[in-house]
Order: structure tokens, then sequence, then C-alpha cells
């Protein structure tokens, strides 16, 4: 094997306020052409803005440098729970069209039917794929989603009398962490499940937390291990009979697009990430799509405004007994169009063979990974062969060489690979990193990305110093991150960093 | 599972692994002869196959491209009409160079990466909060979250944590878009940690929040004032001092939301003592997207009070292993939703974050006198459309001398709804301000307005003119 020889593009860039200098011009506004504002003392602001003063080539020229200094995708990234997918220019520059980039969202809905009709339609794309009776796509992520799903259950309890009964949220402590958070945030107190030798929750453990004060459960499946659980079936039953909502968080939906339906397995709901798993671009944490759909109960529940065909128009509407808001507006459209145009591409043939791919690399990964000495599985032996992702463990390389994942993590960028996704909390496994091939990357990509993890810990063991002081070879060195929690050193802004570091 | 056909012969352009040889090297390494055996903890009964309506994909980015456009082709937008919709939501200019600069792949598609991998963009994150932080003059700035209306709703949710109390101020005329996603978040009173929402009055003669209203709603229950300027009716809070003083003698935090496009002319509340600051960051820079522009930010002074609620994740400087260089790592992670799940504060995921790169771009473009005389454009053209507007008969315009852009335009006295003006004007080629009717007492037959920089004094011949026939 062959190992890149990359190195970052390093520009010694200055923070923005270094450069450029007193009076200079980036843009120029327009000039009033009608007499100037009378604004009072006290209404007028006392001075400028501290802000740089550059011309428009130095702006250019310092965020093309910091662009440069980026490795973001431009090499391999196989970042787990993220799905990373293509992000087709065509769909870039068709939302940079008027007719989705100057619409404003106040404008009557027969004004910009084209649209409308596409985020339409991506609705019954989603419909058909999961079942769902109806979508909104107002929550600007998959944690708003969750927090939407929150935000409908205490509506649908409230609606039946029940909510100053129903206090209690479960899910699992494999359960993306914005599953309890969101949960939390509305209101409820949150029971987590731990999970047992299989790898998942029990149903007894479920059915001996769950009963009149239960409001729902939120989870994810398979869950970030690739680990599905069977008994998601009893699960849902159990908590339906005592009364509460089960809701589906589908970040994972790779493992089983085309396979299974989240109505059919008998959700009232689920949530799908369509900055990853539909083809919009991850924009360094959004724009984002948290596309949450319901059954025909939950449906008046949704947010408005939503999207109804009226002939050969669409209307906007208010669902009878609607939570409201949880974001302004019909959430991310452009991502929206992004999305749509994603779907049709694949269509559900290439959807199918995504699925395949994905679940094929992943094993694939999975083989050639644990022929690395001190590589592990999470739960050997159990729920194989793993679906779209798998998590392994560092434990045994960490205890000979004491170098730990966040070690490799800082080292992967300096051969072009993006720093690895270890886990969420909890970790489950000890030292974990979480990689996902995805239907996108080439068996080359994933072959050079295993050959730098095997390099990497193999330069573990033979020169640790190396791993543990990475990186080496980008823009700036290792962090000190010693001061980043001390008020008296963190500075999120330059004028914060001036005052407390004495720096002109 | 014969409803899904074998794999499509032509590979898809957007999976490399979809080549015939690719994907037989891999199943020849794991050693099966489909995909189809991988599946295997999936349990038979849970397979929805046959479900599935298929739909054929498009691999064709010709006819994929002649498709989207066929069905978007005639939109109407604030590009082709002329257009005075507003209400918290602005077309202004967009830099090219915005476009340009948040197009780069490096950004656009990042992942999250490490403060060295993805150092350029952490270094963007600082310098946009930075920016922003001057333009509020504030130096503790979150990372942005999902919208205005949610950067308020979690600010009054740190304000309760920070006070222990339970009722929150907001004024009667607040925007309904930003005021139902305030009432969600303050939650039910049947679970834990709700808040209570409380009206004050807004004074009809001058459009605006007099302390004597405040003082009538204040008692020591309340944890937060939130009050907006310029408002939902477009005026300048001229009383703020005076109102924040009022809150802080009752022990409440105060909250503004701004409009940052404002701040290039107006003294930002924190001057006058605000607590927390939040707004929007879609004028900066960003499309209109139908709504997909939104975006809000959470800053405050950089006190360790205010700094341990935050919910939101926060880049800092900080210096690296070698002598006088910096990076950008995150900072208070652990009160995130990420580091401590449900006993973080709220919480907090994907956002909007490459509006950071938009933002900072338009800020380093404009610079202090750019602001400054964007502000006065904005404002001088906006009152003296106001004027004019005004000189039509039956139409009013409302506290005309206190506008920054926006204005409440009264056509109860025509005789015509604003329906139907709207829809006179829309087939003048004129997008008409928003409808207000029914918002709040005495917005009858009234709409908002909103005129930016890019509004001429020919546009609003063209309004005027259009009205004058709208209305005859």
């Amino acid at each position: 094997m062959t190992i890149r020889r990359y190195h970052s593009a390093s520009w010694d860039e200055g923070v923005v306020y270094e450069l450029g200098a007193a009076g200079r011009r980036g843009v120029v506004p327009p000039a009033s052409w009608a007499p100037a504002a009378d604004l009072p003392d006290g209404v007028r602001r006392a001075a400028d803005a501290d802000l740089p003063e550059l011309a428009e080539y130095e702006v250019r020229r310092h965020y093309s440098h910091l662009a440069q200094q980026t490795l973001g995708m431009m090499g391999v990234s196989l970042f787990g729970t993220c799905t990373m997918k293509h992000n087709p220019t065509l769909n870039e520059q068709i939302v940079a069209r008027p007719e989705v980039a100057g619409v404003h969202p106040r404008q009557d809905a027969s004004t910009f039917p084209g649209l409308l009709g596409i985020v339409h339609d991506l609705e019954d794309e989603l419909k058909n794929l999961s079942g769902m009776a109806a979508f909104s796509f107002q929550p600007g992520g998959g944690a708003d989603a969750a927090y939407l799903h929150a935000v409908i259950t205490r509506a649908y309890h409230a609606s039946r009398g029940e909510l100053a009964q129903r206090t209690q949220v479960v899910t699992t402590a494999q359960a993306h962490p914005c599953n309890p958070a969101s949960a939390h945030a509305a209101g409820f107190e949150v029971i987590t499940l731990p999970l047992e030798e299989d790898g998942y929750p029990s149903v007894e453990a479920l059915k001996a937390v769950i009963g009149p004060q239960t409001a729902a459960l939120m989870l994810n499946n398979p869950d970030d291990m690739g680990i599905y659980n069977p008994h998601i079936k009893e699960f849902i039953d159990a908590v339906h009979e005592v009364g509460a909502l089960a809701f589906y968080d589908h970040a994972n939906f790779n493992g089983v697009m085309t396979r299974l339906r989240a109505r059919e397995l008998g959700f009232d709901a689920c949530m799908f990430m369509l900055h990853k798993t539909f083809g919009a671009p991850k924009g360094g944490n959004g724009p984002s799509v948290g596309a949450y759909g319901c059954s025909e109960e939950l449906a008046p529940f949704l947010p408005g405004p939503r999207i109804v065909k009226n002939g050969d128009g669409y209307e906007l509407i208010e669902p009878a007994q609607s939570v409201g808001r949880v974001r302004e507006f019909f959430g991310n459209v452009q991502q929206l169009v992004k999305a749509y145009s994603w779907t049709r591409a694949m269509g559900t043939d290439g959807l199918r063979e995504a699925a395949d791919i994905s679940v094929l690399a992943n094993n694939y990964m999975e083989k050639r990974l644990l022929d690395i000495p001190g590589v592990t599985i999470s739960f050997p032996g159990k729920a194989m062969p793993r679906l779209e992702m798998t998590r392994y463990s560092l434990g045994e390389w960490s205890a000979d060489t004491g170098l730990s994942t966040l070690d490799v993590e800082n080292r992967l960028p300096d051969f072009g690979i993006d720093a690895w996704w270890t886990s969420h909390e909890p970790w489950i496994v000890p030292e974990p990193f979480t990689p996902e091939a995805g239907e996108m990357w080439s068996k080359e990509d994933i072959d050079e990305w295993i050959d730098v993890v095997a390099h990497i810990l193999e330069e573990g063991r033979t020169d640790p110093e190396i791993v543990r002081t990475a990186p080496h070879n980008q823009a700036v060195a290792q962090i000190d991150g010693s001061g980043l929690n001390d008020p008296d050193t963190w500075a999120t802004t330059w004028a914060a960093y001036r005052r407390k570091h004495a720096r002109p | 599972m014969s409803a899904h056909p074998a794999a499509h012969p032509t590979a898809h352009p957007y999976m490399a692994n979809s080549a015939p040889d690719s994907k037989q090297a891999l199943l020849d390494a794991v050693g099966v002869a489909d995909a189809e055996p991988l599946f295997a903890q999936i349990p038979a009964d849970h397979r929805s196959d046959a479900l599935i309506e298929q739909r054929p994909g498009i691999r064709s980015e010709q006819q994929l491209r002649r498709m989207l456009e066929g069905r978007l082709r005639g939109g109407i937008s604030t590009d082709t009409h002329l257009s005075f919709l507003g209400g918290g939501y602005w077309k202004h200019g967009i830099p090219a160079l915005c476009d340009e600069i948040a197009s780069r792949p490096e950004l656009s598609l990042s992942v999250w990466g490490t403060p060295s991998s993805d150092h350029g963009r952490n270094q963007i994150w600082f310098e946009w909060a930075s920016q922003l932080g001057a333009l509020l003059d504030l130096d503790f700035v979150g990372l942005p979250v999902y919208s205005w209306g949610c950067a308020a709703g979690h600010a009054l949710r740190m304000a309760a944590r920070l006070t222990g109390r339970s009722v929150v101020v907001v004024p009667s005329n607040l925007d309904r878009e930003r005021r139902l996603v305030i009432d969600t978040y303050c939650g039910y009173r049947e679970l834990t940690g709700a808040l209570t929402v409380r009206e004050v009055a807004v004074d009809a003669a001058t459009g605006t929040i007099l302390p004597a209203a405040l003082a009538e709603v204040l008692d020591d229950q309340v944890a937060a004032v939130y009050l907006e300027t310029p408002n939902s009716w477009g005026v300048i809070e001229t009383a703020m001092a005076d109102l924040i003083a009022a809150a802080h003698q009752h022990g409440a935090e105060v909250i503004v939301g701004v409009d940052p496009i404002s701040l290039g002319a107006l003294a930002s509340p924190a001057s006058s003592g605000a607590d927390i600051l939040v707004g929007s960051l879609q004028p900066m820079g960003i499309p209109l997207y139908a709504g997909g522009g939104v975006g809000g930010f959470i800053a405050s002074r950089d006190e360790e009070r205010y700094a341990r609620q935050f919910p939101t994740l926060q880049v800092s400087i900080a210096p690296t292993r070698v002598e006088g260089q910096h990076a950008f790592g995150l900072t208070l992670f652990e009160q995130s939703s990420y580091g401590s799940r449900e006993l973080g504060n709220d919480w907090t995921g994907n956002s909007v974050y490459l509006w950071t790169v938009r933002n900072a771009v338009f800020l380093a473009l404009l610079g202090p006198a750019g602001m400054r005389e964007l502000a006065e454009t904005v404002v001088a053209n906006a009152r003296q459309s106001a004027r004019l507007i005004a000189e039509l008969p039956g139409v009013s315009v409302r506290y005309a001398d206190g506008i920054f852009k926006e204005f409440i335009v009264d056509f109860s006295a025509t005789g015509k709804s604003v329906a139907e003006i709207n829809a006179g004007l829309l087939e003048r080629g004129i997008l008409g301000g928003h409808d207000l009717s029914g918002t709040h007492d005495g917005l009858d037959g009234c709409a908002l307005y909103c005129v930016t920089e890019g509004v001429t004094e020919d546009d609003i011949r063209e309004l005027t003119a259009a009205l004058k026939e709208v209305l005859a």
C-alpha cells in the first residue's frame, strides 16, 4: 500500500481584523434618493461598528485562503452517522435561480406554484418511502424534527386531556443525544434504556418503565453500530398499549431504504435528514432539514403552513389542531429542492442500489478493519452482518500504545482523510470510531481510508509521539484546548481576545 | 423480493461502486453473490419492499435539469416583480462574493473535521462571531440557531434558568411567525419548566412600548422582557434605555431582537444595557429562498453567568502546540446536548452554519462605513417612500417619522381590502406589502410595506401610480 503525501494549503493567514487599512471599501451601498432621515441622539449609533476595512479583492483572497485551509470533503470522509453523499452541482445551480432564491415566503401561493409543487412532490416521495400520511419540512435539522415530535406529543396528549399524566419520554442509550435533549426541552422527563447483551435494549426493560405516565418512545433503528433491534415491533406495540406514541429517528436510513417503512413497522412518526441522507450538502452544520413524517392521526397537529394541492395549484393551510411553529415559514426550501432533485435522480431503483452498496461496503470495511491488530468490533459476534455502519473499538491498541481514538482523529487529516467520527455520548465501547462508507465513495477510496488507519495504528506502535503530537501537515498544529472552558481565557470574538490577551 | 429489479445496467453517477466491476470486487471480498444476505438482521415480517411504489431514477443530468427548470419556469419572485414584502424577512442586496465564497466546495460540503483540518472554516465561524459581535456591541456570540424566532425562544429559556422565574413578557404586536415559535418554546403548563407568556401593550399613538405600559406588567415573577427594535411594525423603540432599566429594576433579564442592518446607524440596545441580543442572519447576504434563508443568532456580554446558559456551540480562539500560532476550537461543549444529552442546555444539532460564511463576507465587504451608509440609505428611502404613499387619497401611513425600513400602510378608508389591492398590484407587476388584517386590534385594512436600499424613486412612482389605478 502507498500512503498519499498530503499537505494542507498554509497561508499563515491572519484574522480579518489584522488585514486591510483604514478607509478601504469592499462594496459600496447605493446612495439614497431621499432626504437624510433624522435619527436623534440616543437612537443613532455613537460610533461606527468596529468592522475590518478591506478592498474587494482582499476579501476574496482572504476567504479563498480560508476555504483552501479547509479539508472538508476534499479527501475521503467516512464520517459515521452523517451518511456523506454526493451533492450534485446541478442542484446548486437550480436553487440559485430567481424562481427559488428570489421568492419571498409571504408571497401569495398562486405566484410560485412550480416551487410549491416541487416541495409537495418531495412530500409524496417521502410518503412512498415511509408509509407516513404527511410530512412537515419546517424543522431546521434532525434535532429540530425530534423537538417537533416532542411538541406534537404534547399537543396530542393535551387534546386527549392526558398531558398532565404523560410526563415521560423513553429513549435508549444509543439514541442520538438530540432525542433525550429535545424531549427534555419540551418539558418531558427522560428515561434512557440501557443496551443489553445483544446490543439493544430488551422488551422487558421497556415494559418495566412504561405505563400511563409515558408520552412517547423515541429511538433509531438500526443504531450507529449497525445493529437492528429485531424486537422493534414489540417495542412499538408495548408503548401503544399504554397509550404512548412511537417516534422513529431515521438517521440511519441507508441501511433499510426500500426494505422497510416506518409506518408499517407501527411507528406514529419518523424523521429523515435531507441534508445528509437525501443528497443536500452538509454545509459544515447546515442549512439542514429534518423532514418530519407522521400518521393520519397526528397530521392535524403538524405546524403550518402546509402545502396542499388544490386543482392545478397549491394552497397553504394551517392544520386544524396545529402546534403552531417550531420555526418560521416552510423550512429550508432550497434544500428541499436539492433533496427532490436527488430523489428523482436516484429513483427507487437507485435507492435500492444505494442501500445495497452501503451495506456491502460496510461489510467490506469490517472485514479489512478487523484484520488490523488492535481493532475490535462493538458487541462481537452479535447482530451480524452489520447494516450501514459499524462501531469499532481501539481499546486494545490504546492499552498497548497509551494513545486514544482522539489521537488517531488528529492524525488522519495528515493523509488527506477527514477526521473520523468517534461516537455520540455515551461511547459504549472504549476508544470508539464509527466509519460509514455510504454509496458514494469508491472501493479505492475505502481502501485508501483503511490503509491510512492501518498505517497510523502501526505508527502508534513504532513512533507514538508522531501520533500524539499530530497533526503535522495542516495549516495549524494541534490546538491547545486547555483554556477553552476558562472564562478568563476563552474568546468567541476578536474583541474579547484583544481584551483578555492584551493583543494590539 | 422481486418487487425490486436487479441493478440498473448503467452505473449511477452518484455511486462509484455501482460500476459492475467495482461492485463485484466488493461482493467477492465479502463472499456473497449479492447484497441481500447482508440484510439478514431485518426479520422477514418487518419488510415492506412490495409496498413501495417503483419510481425509476433519472440518470441523465440534462434530463433532470430540464425537468426541474421546466417545473420552476414562470415562477414570480422578488427578482421578476417589484416587491414590498418584509415582516422580519427582507430583500437586501447580496454582494456577488457572498455567493462565490459560500459556493466553494471546501466550505459548502464540509462535514465537521478538527480545528486543524478545517481550520479555515472554523476561522470563518470566529470572524462571523467577531464581526457580528462588533455590530451588536457584545463579545460573546454563539454559533447560529435555526432562526430569529428560535433564538428568541432559546434566549427566553436562558433567562428563565438564570432567574429561576417563569413569566416572560413580549410585545403585543410581535410578528405572528416569531410569536408562534416563542409560544412553542415556552411549552405547556402541564409539564415541567413551562413559561407563561405575558403581553405588554404597544401604544397606538406612537407604535412603541411606553415605559408606563411595561411597568404595568412587570413583577418579581418576570424572568425576561423580550423587545424588538425596530419592532414588528417597523418602528424604532425610542425609550429603550428606560424600558431596560424598568425591567432590570424587577430583576428581569432583557432580551432584544434586532435587525443587524439597522445597527450600521442605530445604537445597539446592548449600549443601553440589554443583556441578550437575538436576531436574523438573513439580511446579511443570504437569499430569500421562500423562507429557507432564515437563521438566528444569540449574543451576550462575555460574562460567565450568561455564557454558561447558551444552548449553542461556540468557537473560541486558542493557542496551538506551536508558539505564536492560533486555532479555533469549541468552548463550553459539555453544556451542549452533544456533551450532556438531556442534562445540557436545551438542544443543539445541525443548524445553518454555512450562513456564517455569507454573513462574514458581507460584513467584511461593507465594513464600518458601508454598514453605516447602508442603514442610512435604507431609513431615508423608507421614510420618504412612506410619505409619498401617504399622499394617495384615502391612504395613510402610521408612524412614518419613527420607522426604519418597514411601515404600516392603512388602506381601510379606501373601501378595498388588502387582498384586493394586492391582487391588483400583482397584475401590474408588483408584490404589495403583506396583509396585517386580523393580526392586532386596529389593523384591519392595513399592510406592512418594506423598503430597502435597492428601491428607487422610480419604483415608488411605479407603486403609487399602480395604487392609484387599483384604488380608483
